[in-house]
């Protein structure tokens, strides 16, 4: 994979990382943390550390529903949402790393799912 | 009352109900909802992304034609009303994002956040009110028991959804009242069912689904009600350890006001 820079994260999220007091709020209340192996807080510290390998490898960034309870949970305003959606989409920018692929989707389909699901997991999980 | 209508593509398809009970209801409560000619797919979820700005176009064309128009756009899909609000937001807020946007669009008038986008349940409380409301119900659901599923996409983030405090919201419990059920409130009312992560990891879409449903039994509801396709979709498939029914709040109102088929 090509360099991804901190920089290139910070812009794409527009978050002021160094706002951030570690209180591990966001992490508290996030629904996916037991299946994240890093989690919100740790996106934020790693960020600001410039420590982007283990998160740019970690399947954590497809764990994340923007659900939006870190966004609004967090005392600093950080919205550690958004940098998680940063290192996401700095992976699935680089070719041949969708997360999910057109001809898989007939698999997943069932009589009832609505298609926002589709339209939805088209765009958090490949470009 | 007129106002401009956003369907969404899965209210034309899996979601027909929620729209068709919308339209009724708004029928009988004297309100005009015209579909806006040229809508088209939101795209289901806003791109947190500031730099991502094409997979934004459809909304903000959307949002564009609803100015034109002249009227308050309402929104019934929770996601829907999510992606078009931020983008809305974005448009008005962020001069870096909303020049690329006008940039690619070359509309005539540059557009710049001007229309007013409202849920379907905020023109109940706001335009319509709920004392109205409850005036016109001919057929109170006297006696029932009825969960408000918010989910997470109608009120945060709140800075920018303002449509009720996030954390401790009203207005479907106020929804509820005005049709003559009982609301119940319960724990899991804004936390996240899974939402389209039943499309990457359906273990955990389960596991948070059957929070919700399990949460909104234990306090005792018949029934749970959402404004979101998906979320039902979650709560009826995915909580496979409830058996809670869960319908579109616009059904029940259709009911209430006696127009349901
Ligand atoms: S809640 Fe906010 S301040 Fe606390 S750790 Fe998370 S990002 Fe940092
Ligand atoms: S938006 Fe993502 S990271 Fe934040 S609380 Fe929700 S699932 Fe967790
Ligand atoms: S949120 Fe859904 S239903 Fe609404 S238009 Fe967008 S994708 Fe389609
Ligand atoms: S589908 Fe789930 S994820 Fe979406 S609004 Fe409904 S609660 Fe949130």
């Amino acid at each position: 994979m090509s360099k991804v820079t901190k920089e290139q994260v910070l812009r794409s999220s527009g978050v002021n990382v160094l706002k951030c007091m570690r209180c591990g709020k966001c992490s508290a209340t996030c629904p996916s943390y037991d299946e994240m192996e890093y989690h919100p807080h740790q996106f934020v510290y790693m960020v600001e550390k410039g420590d982007l390998e283990p998160l740019l490898n970690s399947d954590s960034i497809y764990k994340c529903l923007s659900c939006y309870a870190c966004v609004e949970r967090c005392p600093r305003g950080v919205e550690p949402a958004k940098v998680v959606e940063g290192i996401r989409n700095a992976v699935l920018r680089q070719s041949g790393m969708n997360h999910i692929k057109a001809e898989n989707i007939p698999e997943m389909l069932d009589e009832d799912l609505p298609q926002q699901a589709i339209v939805s997991a088209f765009r958090k999980y490949k470009r | 009352m007129t106002f401009s209508y956003y369907p969404g593509c899965t209210l034309k398809t899996k979601a027909k109900d929620l729209d068709r009970y919308g339209r009724k209801a708004a029928e009988a409560l004297g309100v005009t909802l015209e579909e806006l000619p040229d809508w088209q797919c939101c795209g289901g979820t806003f791109s947190m992304s500031k730099d991502e700005i094409a997979s934004k176009l459809s909304a903000v064309r959307s949002l564009a034609s609803a100015k034109d128009k002249g009227n308050d756009l309402v929104t019934l899909c929770s996601a829907c009303h999510n992606v078009l609000k931020q983008t809305n937001d974005a448009m008005k807020n962020d001069p870096d994002f909303s020049a690329k946007a006008n940039n690619y669009m070359k509309l005539d008038v540059p557009y710049n956040g001007e229309t007013n986008v409202i849920h379907y349940l905020e023109m109940l409380r706001d335009k319509v009110g709920f004392d109205k409301i409850a005036e016109k119900v001919t057929n109170p659901l006297t006696g029932k028991k009825i969960a408000a599923y918010y989910g997470c996409l109608l009120l945060r983030p709140g800075k920018v959804m303002q449509m009720d405090n996030p954390e401790n919201p009203t207005i479907i419990e106020d929804f509820i009242k005005a049709i003559g059920a009982e609301p119940v409130v319960y724990p899991y009312r804004n936390e996240c069912c899974g939402g389209y992560v039943t499309m990457e990891d359906k273990a955990l879409a389960k596991k948070k689904s059957n929070k919700v449903a399990l949460s909104a039994a234990e306090n005792g509801a018949d029934m749970i009600i959402t404004a979101c396709p998906l979320c039902l979709y979650n709560l009826n498939k995915n909580a496979d350890e409830s058996d809670i029914p869960v319908y579109y709040f616009t059904e029940l109102l259709a009911e209430a006001l006696g127009v349901k088929d």
